[in-house]
């Protein structure tokens, strides 16, 4: 297990400078001068110079690349152009509101995804069933920013049960902060509780007509006993695998989510510094964000080996 | 099989609604080349933010501009933004795809990996990172979804060339002294293209959905051009005054990608019936 860790690891790592060399190569060595990039072709000759300065861009670029990804090791990711204060800072405040987006519109999908997945398979080829695999249509149909806008019509504008858009901040009590994420939260997981749903269906009936379940059953275990103790762990390898795949989707939406509810995420802020054109702010996001998507996989692959220890030797 | 009289369509109910829905799509995107009921860059404030009503059957938005008229019009702008985002997907991936079935080793490992990193890098990120060097646009929105689908197009080719690489007519062909290159053009290639066109189908969908995704935030298509991202965008500043404006370009993209869906199940059924009788 330890060398199956270790070889995950050593792979994780390789993946992360390769996303990292690549978000580098585009946003600062492709464009050529990246100080024009940030001032504008009508920027003051002066200016410009001494913003290649700051940025050091008078080094060559894979002293700057090396010097960058140090800065990620220990966090000094820069000073952002806009805001004057070090990105690491902004992006600390922002992952403040991103991170609980995101970990409550897994948590919810999740929740609402798996008995779902279980009610149909147990209503195989029944109405129950036929609901379950059209709600998952849906799912995949429907963008997650106009169910979000739509949530905003009827729960905001038309009930006034929740807030529109915006954020409170932690400061003023956790009741208040919750009540704003709740809708993004929503919009968030719903269309991927759909999906997932009806991959939990599929993996549970696979599973529910393997042998191992048939003799399960021929030993005496009801169908309850036989579905908790054999079908469910059996059946969580592509449910897992299609969370893990759903977690850099879940990224994307939340970066747009919050632009439909004006939370201040790091969605925001990567999308107020495209606009200022501040790219030392965009490029560390960008790093962060792909990173953790590579992240959760490396995660995936070790849940993987857990529970089902025979792919331990076969995935090294 | 048979698409005869004896063929069954009622057996392919999928197929059938999602091949509709599309016709429909297509229709109106090729009625929209030459005639929409108004022109879409006309602005007549002084029919601003009107409800539905026999001149305007789905209202009119902020700038009096007919609502159906953009929706047709942006129906052309989805069809075509992800007409050559799958485009280059199914280009590029399946070459990879193929060459990594046929040379194996270190190629292969190379494709395999490179899928593996690739997909750290959803569209909306690419988006940022293109549209941060090179300013919003349509263009590059078609690149930052077109580069999103070539690992999965190269990952689907490998893993069924392979299998095709294994058959006994691949050795006839090697013995008959044919070049991996030809195998690959004449054998190969043909008993993968259904299951590659089944995926384009699906990646189609996807690609319409990212390009709203895009044109929402403001990364993809630019006005004046008609798109219906940007029309939910625009119509979420009115949605207390006009709250239709904000549900028809949403009902359109759940509609297009809900057809699409469907016929590409549809066509997977009809392919690969095995396939049907293990998910019912």
């Amino acid at each position: 297990m330890i060398q199956f860790c270790l070889r995950r690891l050593a792979t994780l790592c390789v993946t992360l400078i390769a996303a990292s060399a690549v978000v580098f190569v585009v946003m600062e060595v492709l464009p050529g001068d990246p100080a024009v990039v940030m001032l504008g072709t009508e920027a003051q000759p002066e200016t410009l110079a001494a913003l290649r300065k700051q940025l050091g861009l008078d080094r060559p670029a894979p002293e700057r690349y090396v010097t960058w990804l140090a800065g990620f090791v220990t966090g000094d990711l820069g000073l952002s152009q806009t805001y004057r204060v070090p990105v690491s800072e902004l992006i600390a405040d922002r992952l403040a509101i991103t991170g609980p987006l995101a970990l409550a519109a897994i948590v919810l999908s999740t929740a609402i995804a798996l008995p779902l997945g279980l009610f149909a398979a147990a209503r195989h080829r029944r109405l129950g069933d036929a609901g379950v695999m059209a709600f998952g249509q849906l799912g995949l149909a429907v963008p997650n920013f106009w169910f979000g806008l739509l949530l905003v019509l009827v729960f905001s504008i038309s009930l006034g049960w929740l807030p529109a858009g915006g954020f409170p901040g932690w400061q003023g009590g956790i009741g208040p902060a919750m009540r704003a994420l709740i809708l993004p939260a929503v919009a968030l997981a719903l269309p991927q509780a759909a999906i997932l749903a009806r991959v939990a269906r599929s993996a549970i009936l696979d599973a529910m007509a393997e042998d191992y379940v048939r003799t399960a059953r021929a030993k005496g275990l009801t169908r309850r006993a036989a579905l908790w103790r054999h079908v469910l762990r059996n059946a969580m390898i592509p449910i897992v695998t299609i969370m893990g795949l759903q977690f850099s989707f879940l990224l994307a939406g939340a970066i747009i989510i919050e632009n439909v509810f004006y939370l201040p995420g790091l969605g925001r802020l990567v999308f107020q510094a495209i606009s200022q054109r501040d790219l030392i702010v965009v490029k560390d996001i960008v790093v962060l964000l792909a990173g953790t998507v590579v992240f959760i996989n490396f995660v995936v692959d070790l849940l993987y080996a857990v529970l089902d220890p025979r792919l331990r030797s076969f995935r090294t | 099989m048979s698409l005869g009289p004896g063929f069954g369509w009622h057996r392919y109910p999928a197929l059938i609604a999602g091949a509709a829905v599309t016709l429909v799509l297509v229709t109106l995107a090729a009625v929209s080349l030459a005639w929409t009921p108004y022109p879409v860059t006309e602005l007549v404030i002084a029919r601003r933010l009107q409800g539905p009503s026999a001149a305007h059957w789905l209202g009119t938005d902020q700038f009096g501009r007919d609502v159906l008229s953009m929706l047709m019009a942006g129906s052309r702008n989805s069809i075509a933004v992800g007409f050559v985002a799958v485009g280059i997907g199914l280009t590029l991936g399946v070459a990879l795809g193929m060459l990594a079935a046929a040379r194996r080793g270190l190629i292969d490992e190379a494709v395999m990996r490179l899928g593996d990193f690739t997909f750290a890098f959803p569209a909306v990120l690419s988006a940022i990172m293109i549209t941060a060097i090179a300013g919003p646009g349509a263009i590059n929105a078609i690149i930052a979804i077109g580069i999103f689908n070539i690992p999965v197009f190269a990952r689907l080719a490998r893993g069924a060339a392979l299998q095709v690489w294994s058959r006994d007519f691949i050795l006839a062909a090697r013995a008959a002294g044919k070049s991996t290159f030809r195998i690959t053009l004449e054998h190969v290639l043909p008993n993968v293209a259904g299951l590659l066109v089944v995926q384009a189908t699906i990646q189609f969908a996807l690609a319409i959905l990212a390009e709203a995704s895009l044109a929402y935030l403001g990364l993809g298509t630019q006005p004046p051009n008609p798109s219906w991202g940007k029309m939910l965008n625009e119509a979420q500043t009115f949605m207390s005054r006009a709250p239709l404006l904000a549900v028809f370009p949403g009902l359109a993209i759940a509609v297009a990608v809900l057809g699409i869906n469907l016929l590409g199940d549809g066509l997977r059924d009809l392919i690969d019936p095995k396939l049907r009788r293990a998910r019912a």
